[in-house]
């Protein structure tokens, strides 16, 4: 199949960006957007050009390394896909597909389609853990985690951070991200000591970065392992709790 | 140069005791002294981020580097399946004997005895410190935790968190790790890739790395360093391993001194999805747990051409369950793998291409229903969907063995140091705990035990008597040297302007050492490649085109410095595998099998693993060798039957 590509082109974190427009002759339905864009950077190198810088590793949907915003959606049209995943069997022979970085203040591009989401970080290193220094573990069967609970608290640490709920918000939020991690500690028996202190760090830091959430709910759309909204009303309503809770008492439901 | 001892400080006295007794015996820095020292701990995997975390809050000064633009992006972030445990939650007769004497048999009778016994101690912590941390593994109804089974066991001990057991615990490491860059105990350099070791008077002292993001080449100095970079599996070119893993930290120190072990030891997993084109970048594993409840055929038929639902029963050979009738489907990975290519070798293979084997949840589905089965793989249903765009709750998966893991590494002692004092080796990087064979779920136990339990006991023997001294200054002539290096090896790089790109190149040298030392290895096949890799090398270095500059992200450039230590190391790797004339666990020398077909090893030649020296020329490494002694264990030839 054939497809026209229109891809962000840009030189450095300061430099102005502008689009490009390339041309694949020989892509197969059967490889991946990722492998696509391999092709098209060997023809690249071949003609003397530099090859487009875009981030990726595992290439199965896992590590959160590869983002690229396809024809306006995050990871592209298939919904929770992310980019290595997709293939281009859901594409017509001849598509034009336009190929942008993350769109995000707190995301700014460092070349092409690479962008520094180190914002994240910052997110999970204010409060993203249990406090549980190596060796004071009790036994594991100590703890236990009735298993619906155990369930939703993988739900949602199955985020995989690669910002496609940033890039999808008109706000630039990052609620999604950050409701994300909190549910999943917040919701475990391990988590509860800290809950509070949690929810306020990681929120607070959040703000620092991130534009609001005003509901439009395109993270959850755009996320490729589908975490639901849910989350977020989860960390709004911890996060009101914790400015009336008088945390010397927060065991006291 | 050979003045080395390969002393492996394997504590006296029981094998039990030993671990307990080598805490008491070593060195130990005391806490308000800790934050005197400076460690550089390279790599942000299990291995690295959990001993990163754990130094930090010992009161360590640790730099942590990485090349990904977070912690979190680590290849092990990748790992399916789950992580094994001696916990006998299941009261299926595990202990921590068992899984010591399983890990033995397991690698073929060619790790160490005492360092896998400490590995099966500690795996019991393991499981208790991911929990603490909020690790969400899968649990029973009643709240206690859930067990699945893996290849080479016959007891449920492999804990698992969906199909993203590595996710998750690496996210627990990461974020306890992210605590600790949070109180300025550790200081992350992200996007920085190491490219050299520095040595001072014989002992590591630093790294040098480049910013991947300016191109900047900075040193980065220590009391310590401590490697816990991955494995080399992508020097086969395609393998399930994560696109940006390489050797080049690893082979860096191994030029600067440190020995290389048991190179030729490399897994082929069973279960990935068949290679599809020519287009093809990696290939995707579809975890062992899916061996649980899939069953592995082919048709009894050569060249059969019907679909799977239209092969009745009586027509399918289930050659697992029939070979090996005790551990069927769950053989471990070298015996599973084997037999998958003689079925494809003998024309029985399945699919368009005729290059997989079936395995088929039918049978499951009816038992427990497609519910059960989703719940307990769906992750990995969707993403098998996802790239063949075949549906494998209707249809049998299509699978075939592809290069995984690899056991061997740099080599360490007992304490995780290598030969080079102060240089330590976590994870997949080192050599020290799988054999010729890793068993399914013992790479995530063996990093986290390696970080978070080995490590900050043992490093303190090092450190203790360097009370007072004070880190080198990277100003210091060793640094500028090493800096002035890493700089002129780049530009050369850059200044090649051949006419063939870095992927070229990876490719080739994929396909020689995939053809020559894979699953099957002959002397003729591996001296065939020890001609081609020397060939492709000069010709890497005469026509490789790496377009832009440095002083940027320029991913070509940072693939071209990976690829040139591919080429050093899988002539290495081929020498091994040359030299070592037996089989065992995944390294298989046809001129070497049982009348079965299975791996004849030659315990008299070969119960030893070999460390190469490097000598500025990779065609003569000098091989030193250390005596495998197993005192708790039997040896004897394996059986799965
Ligand atoms: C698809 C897949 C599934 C698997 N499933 C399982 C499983 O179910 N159970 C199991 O036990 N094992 C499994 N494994 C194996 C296991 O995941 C790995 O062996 C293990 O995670 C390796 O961890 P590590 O910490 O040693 O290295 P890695 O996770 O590979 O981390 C290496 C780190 O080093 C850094 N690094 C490397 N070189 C440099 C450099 N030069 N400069 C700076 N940084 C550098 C990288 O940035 C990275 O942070 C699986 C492997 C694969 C490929
Ligand atoms: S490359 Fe890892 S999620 Fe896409």
């Amino acid at each position: 199949m054939q497809v026209n590509l229109k891809i962000w082109r840009q030189s450095g974190p300061d430099s102005p960006g502008a689009f490009h427009n390339y041309e694949v002759p020989n892509a197969s339905p059967d490889m991946s957007f990722l492998e696509l864009m391999d092709v098209l950077n060997e023809d690249l190198q071949t003609k003397g050009e530099e090859p487009i810088a875009f981030d990726h590793d595992c290439r199965e949907g896992i590590c959160g390394s590869c983002a690229m915003m396809i024809n306006g959606r995050a990871h592209g049209p298939e919904t929770g896909t992310t980019t290595c995943q997709l293939h281009m069997r859901k594409f017509a022979d001849g598509a034009h597909i336009t190929v942008e970085p993350w769109r995000a203040g707190a995301f700014p591009v460092i070349r092409d389609l690479c962008v520094d989401r180190s914002a994240f970080d910052r997110i999970i290193e204010s409060g993203g853990y249990i406090t549980a220094p190596t060796g004071t573990a009790p036994d594991a069967n100590l703890i236990l985690v009735p298993k619906e609970v155990a369930d939703s608290a993988m739900d949602a640490a199955a985020c995989i951070g690669c910002g496609a709920c940033v890039a999808a918000c008109p706000n630039s939020a990052a609620q999604l991200f950050t409701a994300a991690k909190l549910s999943h500690l917040n919701l475990l028996p391990q988590g509860q000591p800290e809950r509070y202190k949690r929810t306020v760090s990681m929120v607070n830091e959040m703000e620092r970065w991130f534009g609001s959430c005003t509901n439009h709910g395109e993270c959850s759309a755009a996320c490729p392992k589908e975490i639901s909204l849910d989350f977020i009303a989860m960390m709004n309503r911890d996060y009101v709790k914790a400015q009336f809770k008088q945390r010397r008492f927060a065991s006291q439901t | 140069m050979s003045q080395i001892n390969l002393d492996s400080k394997i504590p006296s006295g029981p094998i039990e005791d030993k671990w307990t007794n080598h805490k008491f015996d070593v060195k130990l820095v005391n806490p308000s002294n800790r934050r005197k020292f400076s460690i550089v701990v390279v790599g942000s995997g299990l291995a690295g981020a959990s001993a990163a975390a754990s130094l930090g809050e010992m009161g360590y000064h640790v730099q942590m580097l990485t090349y990904h633009d977070s912690p979190r992006r680590a290849h092990s972030i990748a790992a399916q399946g789950g992580i094994n445990g001696a916990k006998n939650y299941r009261n299926d007769g595990d202990s921590v004997h068992r899984l010591f004497y399983d890990t033995i048999k397991g690698g073929d009778y060619r790790s160490r005895e005492a360092n896998v016994h400490r590995l099966a101690e500690v795996s019991v912590n393991i499981i208790d410190q991911c929990v603490a941390q909020g690790v969400p593994f899968a649990r029973e109804y009643g709240g206690l935790l859930d067990n699945r089974s893996f290849g080479g066991a016959q007891v449920s001990r492999t804990f698992y968190a969906r199909g993203q057991t590595g996710q998750q615990l690496l996210l627990g490491a990461y974020q306890a790790l992210s605590h600790q860059i949070h109180l300025g105990n550790v200081e992350l350099f992200h996007r920085t890739e190491m490219l050299d070791l520095v040595t001072h008077e014989g002992r590591a002292v630093g790294v040098v790395a480049r910013n991947l993001i300016t191109g900047a080449v900075q040193s980065f100095s220590g009391h310590a360093v401590v490697l816990a970079t991955g494995g080399y599996g992508n020097v086969f070119y395609l393998s399930t391993n994560a696109m940006n893993s390489n050797a080049s930290a690893t082979w860096r120190a191994h030029r600067k001194g440190a020995l290389f072990a048991n190179p030729c030891f490399t897994q082929i997993h069973p279960t990935c999805i068949p290679a599809g084109d020519e287009f093809q970048s990696k290939l995707t594993l579809m975890s062992e747990s899916l061996r649980n409840d899939g069953r592995i055929w082919v048709p009894t038929e050569f060249g059969d051409e019907r679909s799977a639902a239209s092969i009745p029963e009586s027509e399918r050979d289930y050659y697992l369950e029939r070979r090996y009738p005790a551990f069927g489907n769950l053989v471990p990975r070298d015996v599973a793998s084997r037999a998958s290519k003689r079925e494809v070798d003998s024309g029985r293979g399945v699919g368009p291409l005729k290059n997989g084997v079936y395995l088929d949840f039918a049978a499951s589905i009816d038992r427990l229903g497609e519910e059960t089965v989703k719940e307990r793989y769906g992750n990995l249903f969707q993403m098998y969907e996802r790239i063949t765009g075949e549906d494998p709750y209707k249809t049998p998966m299509r699978i075939y063995p592809a290069v995984h893991y690899t056991m061997g590494g740099l080599w360490v002692d007992y304490n995780l140091m290598s030969n080079v004092p102060g240089l330590y080796v976590l994870g997949e990087a080192n050599f020290s705990d799988h054999g010729a064979n890793r068993l399914g779920a013992s790479a995530l136990m063996q990093g986290l035990s390696d970080g978070y339990f080995v490590l900050p006991a043992t490093i303190g023997d090092y450190l203790a008597p360097q009370l007072g001294n004070s880190a080198l200054g990277t100003d210091e002539p060793v640094f500028v040297e090493a800096q002035s290096q890493v700089q002129e090896r780049v530009k050369s790089l850059l200044a090649i302007k051949g006419s063939r790109s870095v992927d070229w190149f990876h490719r080739e040298l994929g396909k020689i050492v995939w053809d020559n030392c894979g699953m099957a290895r002959s002397k003729e096949g591996l001296e065939k490649a020890l001609v081609e890799i020397p060939t492709l090398r000069q010709e890497f270095y005469n026509d490789v085109n790496i377009m832009g500059h440095e002083e940027t992200i320029n991913q070509s450039l940072e693939k071209a410095g990976r690829v040139a230590d591919f080429l050093e190391f899988g002539e290495l790797m081929c020498r091994d595998a040359l030299d070592r004339e037996e089989s065992c666990g995944g390294h298989f020398r046809v001129e070497h099998q049982t009348e079965e077909g299975e791996a004849l090893r030659d315990d008299d030649q070969f119960a030893h693993v070999s460390a190469y020296e490097y000598t500025g020329d990779t065609a003569q490494p000098v091989l030193h060798t250390e005596k495998l002694e197993f005192e708790s264990v039997a040896v004897a030839q394996r059986s799965y039957k």
